[in-house]
């Protein structure tokens, strides 16, 4: 006896929307076998990792701060995933942003003005758009595969930042150690919620969720987006320009991922160092999918993601969970996630060999 | 009855948020917690294996019935790092050792929200009233190191694979070069930077290149032995374990090694903390108090050669030898220390340039 997968008509909507609590609900289950098999308390671990930072006040600050560029990333890669743009490169983007925000910083910082602070965080827009320029321009005009362009352009930016803080930026009170000098006041974001660590790059990344979902679903734009994503040639038919669509997607994505960079190095980080890439870029792909490529999607899956990242470390230190629990755990939810995906838009059905059915 | 309106509810928040203080406070006052962050894991045989087995002495010594130890490990030197560093505190450990350079902005900040709860920097550069510093020499051990490699290279070309070009590591490479060319003046020092403190694979490949220029001897500032292990396959001269005795990974390329023993300095500290003693300060250590070990020396060294390892270690413990004194050239053949003269505590932290004979 064999099994097919079959594609189903259309795939359910309320499915689509169950699949991914379905998969961090399994996550969790399996997580739990999982680690008890290991001789860890496995409950525990489920506990600490996924409950606590919800029921513990005191992390929702932590959950704000590590959830913000997450959501920030994610939600200008689901424009562009939404148009079939494979842009593997947030991280580069990310990283670029933030050198040009700190450019921009580095230049005003013996000013003072309310001005400073949004022209870094223009600039870092500016800079991850310019960088995801660069495959936008490959692809449309050699037709290079954006997924390798952008991911290798992330090794280049890395070793920009290496340069930058080694070098012409490094602070010369730093005691030889690489990194540039701490950003002023007026280059630093502000405090929103006194007593917290909770800073304006939070509400910056709900406006930016909700901005996009509106235009996404509202605008020519997001249309244009979705119809290209979702069929080149159809989209071609109606009018739409494939290569427009890759240069939008692209700047989009790469403008986001530059804002979320200007606004770590602004914000949690204080100054560039060597250590700023902390893989947000990659940890953005999982939230997008997770998020189902929808821009509200994409602030629930953030908040997910860092409830696991800010659990992982309390399960760390309560019941010493090894660090490696966590990246088991996300990598399981995404796992899951697209493997339930396969039963929402295929089903399985039994078919019989072909040369059973000659013979018959 | 209690009618639920939102100023009750804020009441029970803020009475469940205040628990875990409550619960912290009371159990600090049976046992001390200490906590340990770490920027990789005790496994890697080098730095984080040798902070975590200061811990098991400090442990041993102090006995598990007076102190509790939390490890965190592969904490990132970044935004990261403050959280787990607050979690901590919040958790009621009351001495924090933060194992690292890139944590300093954050211990500072969290230090400021916990004044009662010490911390203490490795390798750091700034102190507050509860923040100390703690380091040690390691460039004493390099000096041993390079007379040894001097005496033994049969091709005159040592090896030195660098993480990160900080003035520590500069000076651990200048201290084993000027000893190598003070026993062999023919010596260079080919010098390869990996841009990251544990990097096994990237580690084993610059210890392939240079074995491949010629290279007899290897030595390295990085967290593990990977290096090492390139030495024992290739069986040339030989190579040195850093942090932590690594003969068992390569037992004929072990020359020695430089064995950080962090244990007295932890259990001085702890034992300070308990008779609240504990003072802001500054702890940088060498050979002379055994903060520094020089470790077995593998049985093919000559004994002429071990005399005169020895020599240097004793003569560096004594006070007679200091591993930079005068005169230094720098190796574009400017005087960088007159003859007479020593690079002393607070100019090792501005040095930029490379001894004579280094390739870099």
């Amino acid at each position: 006896m064999q099994f097919q997968l079959e594609k189903r008509p259309a795939p359910s909507r309320t499915m689509r929307i169950v699949t991914p609590f379905a998969a961090v609900a399994l996550t969790m289950v399996l997580g739990a076998i999982v680690f008890t098999l290991l001789g860890y308390d496995g409950l525990a671990a489920v506990r600490e990792i996924f409950f606590t930072p919800l029921t513990n006040s005191y992390k929702w600050q932590d959950l704000a701060v590590k959830a913000t560029p997450l959501v920030i990333i994610a939600v200008g890669l689901s424009v562009s995933y939404r148009a079939n743009v494979w842009n593997i490169g947030a991280e580069g983007q990310y990283i670029v942003g933030a050198i040009a925000g700190t450019g921009v910083g580095l230049l005003t910082h013996t000013m003072t003005g309310p001005w400073i602070f949004p022209l870094m965080l223009l600039a870092g827009i500016a800079g991850g758009a310019a960088y995801a320029a660069i495959p936008a321009f490959l692809r449309t005009q050699f037709k290079v595969n954006e997924i390798l362009t952008t991911l290798m352009l992330t090794y280049v930016s890395v070793q920009l930042l290496n340069y930058l803080v080694f070098g012409p930026w490094k602070s010369p009170t730093s005691m030889g150690q690489p990194q540039t000098v701490l950003f002023s006041a007026d280059q630093s974001q502000p405090y929103i919620i006194p007593g917290t660590i909770v800073q304006v790059g939070t509400p910056i990344a709900i406006v930016v969720a909700l901005l996009v979902w509106f235009v996404m679903s509202r605008s020519v734009f997001g249309f244009q987006v979705r119809a290209v994503g979702a069929s080149p040639a159809a989209a071609r038919y109606g009018g739409f320009s494939a290569n427009r669509t890759v240069w939008l997607a692209l700047l989009v994505s790469g403008g986001l991922a530059g804002l979320a960079g200007i606004l770590e190095a602004t914000g949690p980080f204080g100054r560039l160092v060597p250590q700023f890439p902390t893989n947000y870029g990659f940890t953005a792909i999982i939230v997008a999918f997770l998020g189902r490529l929808h821009p509200l999607g994409v602030l629930i899956a953030g908040t997910a993601l860092a409830i696991t990242f800010v659990g992982g470390e309390v399960a760390q230190t309560t019941i010493q969970l090894p660090f490696a629990a966590v990246g088991i755990f996300q990598a399981m939810m995404l796992f899951l996630l697209l493997a339930g995906d396969i039963f929402v838009r295929y089903r399985f059905k039994r078919s019989v060999p072909e040369a059973t059915r000659a013979a018959a | 009855m209690t009618v639920l309106n939102r100023r009750t509810l804020i009441k029970i928040g803020g009475a469940a948020a205040a628990l875990p203080l409550v619960g912290g406070r009371a159990f600090a006052q049976e046992k001390l917690k200490v906590g340990f962050v770490l920027i990789g894991t005790p496994d890697d045989n080098g730095w984080n294996f040798g902070h975590d087995t200061g811990r098991k002495y400090m442990l041993d010594q102090i006995g598990a019935d007076k102190v509790e130890t939390t490890v965190v490990t592969n904490v990132a030197e970044g935004p990261d790092s403050e959280r787990v560093f607050r979690e901590l505190a919040q958790q009621g450990h009351k001495l924090i050792y933060a194992t690292s350079f890139g944590y300093g902005d954050y211990v500072h900040k969290v230090a400021k929200q916990f004044p009662d709860v010490k911390f203490e920097w490795a390798t750091g550069n700034s102190t507050a009233p509860n923040v100390s510093l703690y380091n040690a020499k390691f460039h004493e051990g390099r000096a041993v190191l390079g007379t040894i490699a001097g005496m033994m290279t049969k091709t005159n070309t040592l090896a030195y694979i660098g993480s990160f070009p900080i003035p520590e590591v500069r000076m651990g490479i200048n201290a084993f070069a000027i000893a190598a060319r003070k026993v062999n003046p023919e010596v260079k020092v080919k010098v390869v930077y990996v841009d990251s403190w544990f990097d096994p694979a990237k580690e084993a490949d610059a210890a392939r290149a240079l074995i491949d220029q010629g290279v007899d001897v290897i030595t390295q500032h990085t967290d593990g032995p990977a290096a090492l292990q390139v030495a024992e396959e290739r069986g040339i001269v030989g190579g040195f374990g850093q942090g932590a005795d690594m003969s068992a990974f390569a037992p004929k390329a072990h020359l020695t090694a430089i064995i950080d023993n962090w244990g007295p300095h932890y259990v001085k500290s702890v034992q300070s903390v308990l008779d609240g003693t504990w003072v802001e300060g500054s702890v940088w250590d060498g050979i002379a108090s055994g903060e520094v070990e020089i470790g077995k020396y593998n049985e093919k060294i000559p004994a002429d050669v071990v005399a005169a390892a020895e020599k240097v270690k004793n003569d560096i413990a004594a006070g007679t030898l200091h591993p930079f004194a005068g005169p230094i050239k720098d190796n574009a053949g400017a005087e960088r220390v007159a003859a007479g003269d020593v690079i002393d505590d607070g100019e090792f932290w501005a040095v930029d340039w490379y001894a004579e004979g280094v390739e870099a």
